[in-house]
């Protein structure tokens, strides 16, 4: 019986929702053995949310040592970890956080790693990720084990399937070397929830036009409940900070709704969100390419069109 | 102090990528410097233009065409360049770090490492960190702030929701670098006629020892795409198009 590892994210005691997708992907093979791989002092809090979305074990590993200010110790821990109970495979969120402590895990195993899985089939060991910036789809085959592998945030839904959820306390024999040490983490310039992880976006290109005017997005983001994108246009032109930016060398998004507005559609943008399910395109130009490669198109003056789709999203929408 | 920049040579993030049988495509596109490899690059020479007395020196693992990024790369100002030449476009993860490790060591001892987050063509996002257990070096990726003081160098890694960590490690260590920690130079004419005279070292591939036998992760297949069709376009004035994608939206429950 093959055993799975995911390492757990959460925040102020709440498992998040990539987690939880992730620990799907593992749940779609009913024969795996589930186990969670949880860094918090106190797992208390977690586990129902853990048990309920089938993790047969938790592995308490965080308990015994302060691990989160120093990477290296955190990735020798959980790599202690994979071998101590014979992990077939680690498998976690491919946001920022957890793709750093899978490539350090990996590195420090010479094992596999593949980030920003699309699809993975565990069974066979096949998983499929980007190439080229979301213009092909790489099949790879992983070999030797144990596999580590990132998730795309988003791209799998959770699911409940209750399982034991049996805690196991694991202190990790990890010799603190301090080489690298987080010192303070420091807020950005952006404000607002992060578009890594959002489930709706309503991104702002150079159509915008400025700063302030972002507002007329922000306003229609918060009956969304999305987070902000912008385009490197809109970033560069210094309408949104960089926090913001969606593409090739922004953020990659995979959001259920995907709304650019004043976004012309250039495939270093679209590399950043062709994963979206739904993309919506607001531009007053009727041959501009984002037409050609959405879902739904809306022509004409977003500053008119933006703020009609405030008015229809909020308690007097008469939609 | 001596600066090592991995650079990689990838097709233009606007080429258009055709798929070809065994896991290849079709490369009679236009090639650039991965544009992540740039920030390096400049953080590089900025830091010898501060004053330190730096040398930097451009590698690459690649095929006989990577030579026109470290042409780039020393016109961009890099002191020198190490091609390693490689037989095949797509190598695994684990043998480019082995590659850039031995031809890095046997040409002098690194105190930093600079390259980027990730490549644009496999978007592996994994070889600073597998040249850090290879050097037994300390690594940040994903940097977008760097600055260097007595051998200590402090970095701002981008993380989730609008944070930046703030770490500090000593030298030698390796950075992997990320858009927004400087704005890279653009070469010039006569900065590409000077750079001819520069040294570029070939080494190749067989020469840095067999590769080894057990490969981990083996790529199949590329497939391209498709774009999603022509959108339907919504009628009607901007209040009656934006109540009808509401109504869409209920419906096919994204809202
Ligand atoms: C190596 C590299 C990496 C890159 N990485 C990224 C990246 O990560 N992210 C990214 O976005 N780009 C990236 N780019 C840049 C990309 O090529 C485009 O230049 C950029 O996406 C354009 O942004 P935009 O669509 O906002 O601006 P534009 O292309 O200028 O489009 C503006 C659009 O707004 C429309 N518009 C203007 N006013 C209005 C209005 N009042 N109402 C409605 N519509 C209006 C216009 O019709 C136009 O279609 C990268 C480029 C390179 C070379």
């Amino acid at each position: 019986m093959a055993k799975i590892g995911v390492l757990i994210e959460s925040k102020g005691g709440e498992v998040r929702k990539t987690t939880l997708g992730v620990m799907a992907v593992i749940r779609q093979v009913p024969e795996a053995e589930l186990f969670a791989l949880e860094m918090a002092p106190d797992v208390e809090p977690c586990r129902e949310v853990l048990r309920r979305h089938g993790a047969d074990r938790i592995v308490a590993i965080g308990a015994a040592a302060e691990l989160s200010s120093f990477p290296e110790e955190k990735a020798a821990a959980v790599a202690a970890a994979v071998d101590h109970f014979g992990l077939d495979a680690l498998l976690g969120s491919s946001g920022q956080a957890g793709r750093d402590l899978l490539a350090r895990v990996a590195s420090l195993k010479r094992a596999p790693l593949v980030l920003d899985c699309l699809e993975v089939d565990l069974a066979r060991g096949i998983v499929r990720k980007s190439h080229f910036s979301g213009r092909t789809i790489a099949t790879l085959q992983l070999k030797t084990g144990p596999w580590i592998l990132g998730i795309r945030p988003n791209v799998f839904a959770e699911r409940i399937e209750p399982r034991p959820g049996e805690i196991i306390p694991y202190e990790a024999p990890v010799t603190f070397r301090k080489r690298i040490t987080v010192r303070q983490i420091r807020r950005g310039d952006a404000g607002g929830p992060d578009v890594s992880e959002a489930e709706i976006i309503i991104s702002g290109g150079r159509g915008v036009g400025s700063a302030e005017n972002f507002r007329i997005l922000r306003d229609c983001a918060s009956l969304l409940g999305a987070a902000v994108g912008a385009s490197r246009a809109a970033v560069d032109a210094g309408y949104a900070p960089h926090a913001l930016q969606v593409g090739q060398t922004g953020k990659t998004v995979s959001p259920k709704l995907y709304i650019a507005c004043g976004i012309s559609g250039s495939v270093q943008h679209f590399a950043g969100m062709k994963t979206s399910k739904v993309v919506i395109g607001i531009n007053r130009d009727k041959d501009a390419p984002i037409f050609q490669k959405c879902d739904y198109g809306l022509l004409g003056d977003l500053f008119e069109i933006v703020p009609a789709l405030t008015r229809a999203l909020g308690p007097d929408g008469t939609a | 102090m001596k600066i090592y920049v991995c650079l990689k040579h990838v097709p233009d993030t606007a080429a258009n990528i055709r798929p070809l049988a065994g896991a290849s495509f079709d490369e009679s596109v236009k090639f650039i410097v991965n544009p992540y490899d740039e920030y390096a690059l400049e953080q590089a020479l900025k830091i010898r233009e501060s004053g330190a007395d730096a040398e930097v020196v451009a590698v690459t693992a690649g095929r006989e065409a990577a030579v026109s990024t470290l042409r780039t790369a020393l016109a961009m100002g890099a002191d020198r360049a190490i091609h390693v030449k490689t037989d095949t476009y797509f190598m695994e993860a684990l043998e480019t770090a082995r590659l850039l490790h031995e031809a890095i060591s046997r040409d002098g001892s690194p105190d930093l490492i600079l390259t980027g987050r990730q490549s644009v063509d496999a978007e592996g996002m994994q070889i600073p960190y597998r040249l850090g257990v290879l050097f037994d070096l300390p690594v940040a990726v994903n940097v977008a702030s760097f600055s260097m003081a007595e051998g200590l160098v402090t970095v701002e890694r981008e993380i989730e929701g609008d944070l930046r960590e703030v770490i500090e490690m000593s030298l030698p260590c390796i950075v992997g670098a990320t858009r927004g920690l400087n704005h890279p130079r653009c070469a010039t004419l006569p900065d590409m006629m000077k750079a001819k005279k520069k040294e570029i070292r070939v080494i190749p591939q067989a020469d840095l020892g067999p590769e080894p036998a057990a490969s981990v992760v083996e790529l199949l297949e590329l497939k391209t795409v498709p774009d999603r069709g022509r959108g339907k376009m919504l009628v009607g004035s901007p209040d009656e198009m934006a109540r009808d994608l509401v109504r869409i939206l209920r419906e096919n429950k994204t809202l």
